[in-house]
């Protein structure tokens, strides 16, 4: 464990980015409480403070196969509010796993907020696996807010799979995302957001199928609990020949309210877009079923939402 | 053994009241497979799911190896070894088949091998359909098999199969008909099958003709299975008979 983590941090680490111990192979940067309380790099990535504002840049070289950067940001002092700016520039040919993602720990009075922008330029023929959990936790009475700003441009034929999911605990976000796609280059986004209590969700996605042969999915998965609240907005583009796909499934539980807004727009007659939204409450007959295997109401209840959220 | 004594259950409907089933009392020793048969609406499927749990009788008991069910959860019902094989079996986003095996063994993890056993015996090939989500993306046949090898996952005393015939084709179902005759033939569960399948009816100790909510003809196999072959020539009613 490095000297400047200690049992909450590592905790928090293995929820957001699945470090045991602090520790990942490949790069290392871990944001703490608005300061950098660990930094590896290595020969293939480079990362660097950024001079004219909070953030880094992370720089990936052409050719890199197999190799994974984790720059998860913990916050645990209440009433922390901060805005950071990552940019990173994956090379061409590059084949990388970025692990980010936000934890905090507020046991305070105070709100306590990440507002993450990232913003990802993709080389020609790159392949990235961009994987983003946010997490929140405390006994105060402070709020965790998180408010992350993700863009992506792919150059031709490169491919983005994103990942992101809100686990837990984070009373407020808002999150926007953009994603253009340049000639032959692909992107899968899937979307986990389970809410509860009287957290409030906004998620506003555009995806830009700019390139001829781009193409696009969007797979939006949540859950609303108790008096919780979600709003999706997932918008596909079309504007050359391409292939969208947009599919929202919501959950809906007690006193929630969920609306779904898929929209597409085509801009030239070879772009094939698709949207499918539902929201629904856990089929009765899936509680059944499980129940007739042994478990209880709440275990099946647990296991559905599990599965569906997975 | 499984004991209905006088079951009845009605539900309210405009004109009043209706009897779904009415005053049903049935005996099924242990490891005998009992075949249910009748008409559509008789209440087959009605008198199956009062036995696991699922429809709650306005009178009657049910008793279970001597223990009395009736006020009992499903829950509690599955984990005294009934199990029940939907007619139309649920889907699930984001639950795969290896998962609800498992789930069905109430192992915390099944091994694969095992889970393997299970779907082979339903004629899946395992390696194609294991790390498969339980969803639309599987035919009605499939989930079918699915939901059968999860019966055949658990610890069971008592399996109730409803039409577990639909939907499943000529080769597979070749395939269950051996498998439930295998644990027929050594006891493995006493077994409750609603079919209308020839098969599956002679591989029966005994069948009961359920219409309009009673039995109407209860016996064995080789005594009931002659007229009811009889009795279905085209336009026949089987109330009638």
């Amino acid at each position: 464990m490095s000297e400047k983590l200690n049992a909450v941090d590592t905790a928090l680490l293995e929820t957001i980015a699945d470090m045991t111990d602090g520790k990942a192979a490949g790069a290392v940067n871990i944001r703490k409480d608005c300061g950098c309380a660990q930094r590896v790099t290595t020969e293939n990535i480079d990362i660097r403070n950024k001079e004219d504002k909070p953030g880094i840049d992370i720089i990936i070289k052409p050719g890199t196969k197999k190799e994974t950067c984790h720059i998860p940001v913990i916050i645990t002092e209440s009433g922390l509010i901060e805005t950071v700016y990552n940019d990173f520039y994956i090379g061409e040919d590059a084949d990388v796993t970025i692990i980010a993602g936000c934890g905090i720990h507020n046991c305070g009075d105070g709100e306590s907020r990440h507002d993450g922008i990232h913003t990802l330029h993709i080389g020609k023929n790159a392949r990235v696996n961009y994987v983003e959990k946010h997490y929140g936790e405390g006994d105060g009475n402070g709020k965790n807010a998180m408010n992350p700003v993700t863009i992506a441009y792919l150059d031709e034929g490169a491919f983005l799979k994103m990942d992101t999911s809100q686990i837990k605990g984070i009373d407020s976000t808002n999150r926007d995302t953009k994603i253009v796609c340049g000639a032959g280059a692909e992107t899968v986004i899937t979307e986990r957001l389970q809410t509860h209590g009287d957290q409030r969700a906004e998620s506003n996605m555009e995806i830009i199928l700019d390139g001829s042969d781009s193409r696009g999915r969007v797979i939006s998965r949540s859950v609303a609990q108790d008096r919780s609240q979600q709003i999706f907005y997932p918008k596909m583009t079309g504007n050359d020949k391409c292939f969208g796909h947009v599919q929202c499934d919501s959950i809906i539980m007690d006193s929630a309210k969920i609306s779904s807004i898929p929209a597409i727009v085509a801009n030239s007659t070879e772009a094939e877009l698709i949207h499918e939204a539902a929201i629904g409450k856990i089929a009765g007959d899936q509680l059944l079923k499980l129940e007739t295997l042994g478990l209880t109401r709440e275990e099946a209840e647990e296991r559905i939402l599990k599965g569906f959220l997975s | 053994m499984l004991e209905l004594k006088n079951i009845c259950f009605s539900v309210s409907t405009p004109d009043g009241k209706t009897d779904i089933i009415n005053d049903i009392s049935l005996t099924i020793d242990d490891g005998k497979l009992v075949v249910l048969t009748g008409p559509n609406g008789g209440g087959k499927t009605t008198l199956a799911k009062i036995i696991m749990g699922l429809v709650t009788p306005t009178s009657g008991r049910i008793l279970w190896n001597g223990t009395d069910i009736t006020d009992m959860s499903i829950t509690e019902r599955a984990n005294l070894g009934i199990s029940y094989g939907f007619q139309q079996p649920p889907r699930f986003k984001g639950i795969k088949v290896g998962d609800l095996l498992s789930i069905a063994s109430g192992k915390k993890l099944l091994k694969r091998t095992e889970a393997c056993t299970y779907l082979t015996r339903v004629g899946l090939c395992a390696a194609d359909y294991i790390d498969r989500d339980v969803d639309t993306s599987l035919s009605g046949g499939e989930v079918k098999r699915i939901e059968i090898a999860t019966i055949l996952a658990r610890p069971t005393g008592l399996m109730i199969l409803d039409e577990p015939e639909a939907g499943i084709d000529l080769w597979s179902f070749a395939k269950l008909t051996e498998t439930f005759g295998q644990i027929h033939e050594k006891r493995e569960s006493t077994m409750i099958i609603i079919s209308h399948q020839e098969r599956i009816i002679s591989l029966a100790d005994e069948i009961v003709i359920i219409s309009g909510g009673q039995v109407s003809k209860r016996g064995k196999t080789e005594d009931i299975f002659p007229s009811i072959m009889a009795g279905t020539f085209s336009g026949s009613c089987p109330a009638r008979q």
